[in-house]
């Protein structure tokens, strides 16, 4: 062991990147569909009467982007899975999945 | 309908940014972290917590790669990690680094113990500097990445890895006389 450059070259062997297992793709997909559950059962919960005091507003907004914003992290986690499984045909998975939880949200909040 | 546009638009975004750097973040937390168990853990809420605040993030990156936020999300997750289970990296790792070469078998061993060497100097290392190690080696960062997550000056972080590399040379140094 003699130089700066010896070192920087065991560090690059010894520190190669890992790769994640398919399981942790599917916890990803778990984590984010309880974040879009929790979105909707916040709006489920939210009665009507609440709108009429401003000072509720922000709560059914803020659970409406956060469901979106699971849902959307829910399709590119559903399409990561889909496109190791196929590399062909990824963008219409993407697509596919996009208009299932897109539905699916729809459906959760009544709209 | 511009909100619609927007979301789409942000959605595709994460998915870009989520399919990019994946096995970065998986990466860092296992050499961070030293097991896949946790990697595993503190991946999946880097991800989570990167979606909540991925369109401010967006708006205030101002066209600048978003990898060292994200790095820096999955460090403050890792520092939490430590502090609330008293934890420090694990010397040895579930399984040490692979020699990827084919070598005859004598070389294969002296290699993995070299390698080993390096993983245990690297874990013992104090956090910033195995941090910056890790960054730049494992996850290729430039300095002014590195800078970004680690929340430094581009000065700093080139001091601060070069040190960090006379440490590890030190300390293999030292290891080789007591063998």
């Amino acid at each position: 062991m003699s130089s700066i450059q010896d070192v920087e070259a065991m560090l690059r062997s010894a520190l190669v990147p890992v790769e994640p297992s398919e399981a942790l793709g599917d916890r990803l997909v778990r984590g984010l569909s309880g974040l879009t559950d929790a979105a909707a059962d916040e709006l489920a919960d939210w009665e009507l009467s609440a709108m009429r005091d401003p000072r509720n507003w922000g709560r059914p907004a803020a659970a409406a982007m956060v469901g979106g914003a699971a849902a959307g992290a829910l399709v590119l986690a559903r399409a990561r899975q889909q496109h190791q499984r196929r590399n062909t045909g990824g963008l219409r998975a993407l697509e596919r999945s996009l208009r299932d939880v897109s539905g699916d949200i729809r459906r959760r909040i009544g709209r | 309908m511009g909100l619609v546009e927007d979301k789409r638009r942000l959605d595709g975004d994460f998915t870009e940014l989520y399919r990019s750097h994946l096995r970065d973040v998986y990466s860092y937390a296992y050499y961070r972290i030293g097991n896949h168990h946790d990697a595993e853990d503190l991946t999946e809420q880097t991800f989570l917590q990167a979606y909540r605040h991925f369109e401010r993030a967006q708006r205030e990156s101002d066209g600048r790669p978003l990898r060292p936020w994200l790095i820096r999300i999955a460090h403050n997750l890792a520092a939490n990690y430590y502090r609330d289970r008293s934890r420090r990296p694990q010397t040895h790792l579930d399984d040490a680094a692979i020699v990827s070469a084919p070598h005859d078998t004598e070389t294969l061993v002296e290699g993995r113990q070299e390698l080993a060497a390096v993983l245990e100097g690297v874990a013992n290392l104090p956090d910033d500097r195995r941090e910056a190690l890790i960054m730049r080696f494992a996850l290729g960062m430039d300095n002014r990445e590195i800078a970004r997550a680690l929340g430094r000056t581009e000065g700093a972080t080139k001091v601060l890895i070069h040190r960090a590399i006379r440490q590890l040379e030190e300390g293999l140094e030292a290891g080789d006389d007591e063998r």
